[in-house]
């Protein structure tokens, strides 16, 4: 049993199981917390906790499934060429959108946290939680935030975003597929951007562009940002 | 299928080389897309090479990031130490995020939705 728990068969097999049932109860009952993500994620923290297996088991599998996610990331330039007049057409309204997402991302998320109390390790780890894994790991550690917690927080602002994005900007009078699709691909990144490509592919493909762009702006934002008030 | 997945796995791995040479700040997976993009547009890189494989991974995209996800739960004492600051400046940053981005866009965007 110990040496089935260790092999990445574990992790791969409970991941692919858990995402299908997660899948099937959204699609049974629609209910937006049912977003199959954050149910898988929470189920799976729920059974290794409960069974008491190391992360470590699990994750000789996820690596795995993660992998997938590069080549993923590659594949959205098919979508993005594909609709690429649409794109072209609304160049300027697109990078100044993400340019103020970015912006806002910053001062809201590092302003809020300060303003509750958050120790400066804190607040710096949330100033690129917005931004995809990657690069928010890199700018985390560029500024002293703590990196792990970046991390964890990337997945966290992913998924809020995939949960009721779609649903948060309908509510506020943002209804065109350009509109909704870059400001869930700017604040929340992949996992927004994978809700998206499920509601419609071209706002995932305007979302996945916002991935990239927002990435760079952070990037290139932060430290400007921390020149003038640093 | 296997087409697409080999070209796909290609530039990723170019763009990996180059984000690892240059020393960049933006992941190789994104540099990958822009190169991808970059050779269609030069027709270099025919769409329907890729079809197949890209429709695969997009639809699965979204289940690639739950390990990631289950990787938090080695963080909870972290932030449990400091988690209204941590929750609370993450998840209404979110919103700002959101809105601040989509009306930019809505605004600024005069083009009929097609």
């Amino acid at each position: 049993m110990r040496e089935l728990l260790a092999s990445p068969l574990f992790g791969v097999v409970l991941t692919l199981l858990t995402y299908q049932l997660a899948e099937l109860l959204y699609r049974r009952t629609r209910f937006i917390l049912f977003n199959p993500v954050a149910v898988s994620i929470v189920s799976i923290i729920l059974l290794l906790k409960l069974c008491d297996i190391p992360y470590q088991n699990f994750n000789s599998g996820g690596r795995m499934i993660l992998f997938l996610l590069g080549p993923s990331v590659v594949a959205l330039a098919v979508p993005l060429y594909q609709r690429r007049q649409e794109i072209l057409k609304r160049k300027l309204p697109i990078l100044i959108g993400i340019v103020a997402g970015a912006i806002s991302s910053i001062i809201s998320a590092a302003g809020i946290a300060w303003l509750l109390g958050g120790g400066q390790g804190v607040v710096l780890s949330l100033v690129p939680k917005s931004v995809t894994t990657p690069i928010a790991i890199g700018i985390s550690e560029k500024i002293g935030g703590i990196v792990p917690l970046t991390a964890a927080l990337v997945v966290l602002t992913g998924c809020l975003g995939a949960i009721c994005g779609p649903e948060f900007c309908r509510l506020i009078g943002i209804r065109s597929k350009a509109a909704m699709g870059l400001a869930v691909g700017t604040a929340s990144h992949g996992i927004g951007t994978a809700r998206m490509l499920g509601e419609d592919r071209f706002a995932g493909a305007i979302a996945g562009l916002a991935i990239g762009l927002n990435g760079l702006a952070t990037a290139l934002l932060v430290p400007l940002l921390w020149l003038l008030f640093g | 299928m296997l087409q697409g997945m080999v070209l796909l796995l290609l530039f990723q791995f170019l763009g990996e080389g180059i984000s690892r040479f240059l020393a960049l700040p933006i992941p190789g997976n994104v540099i990958g897309m822009a190169l991808l993009l970059a050779a269609l547009s030069a027709g270099w890189v025919k769409s329907e090479w890729l079809q197949e494989a890209a429709e695969l991974l997009l639809s699965y995209m979204a289940m690639f990031f739950v390990p990631a996800g289950v990787g938090v739960m080695l963080y909870f004492d972290l932030i449990g130490r400091e988690w209204l600051p941590i929750i609370a400046g993450t998840v209404i940053s979110t919103f700002v995020v959101m809105a601040v981005t989509g009306w930019s866009e809505n605004l600024l965007d005069k083009h009929e939705e097609s």
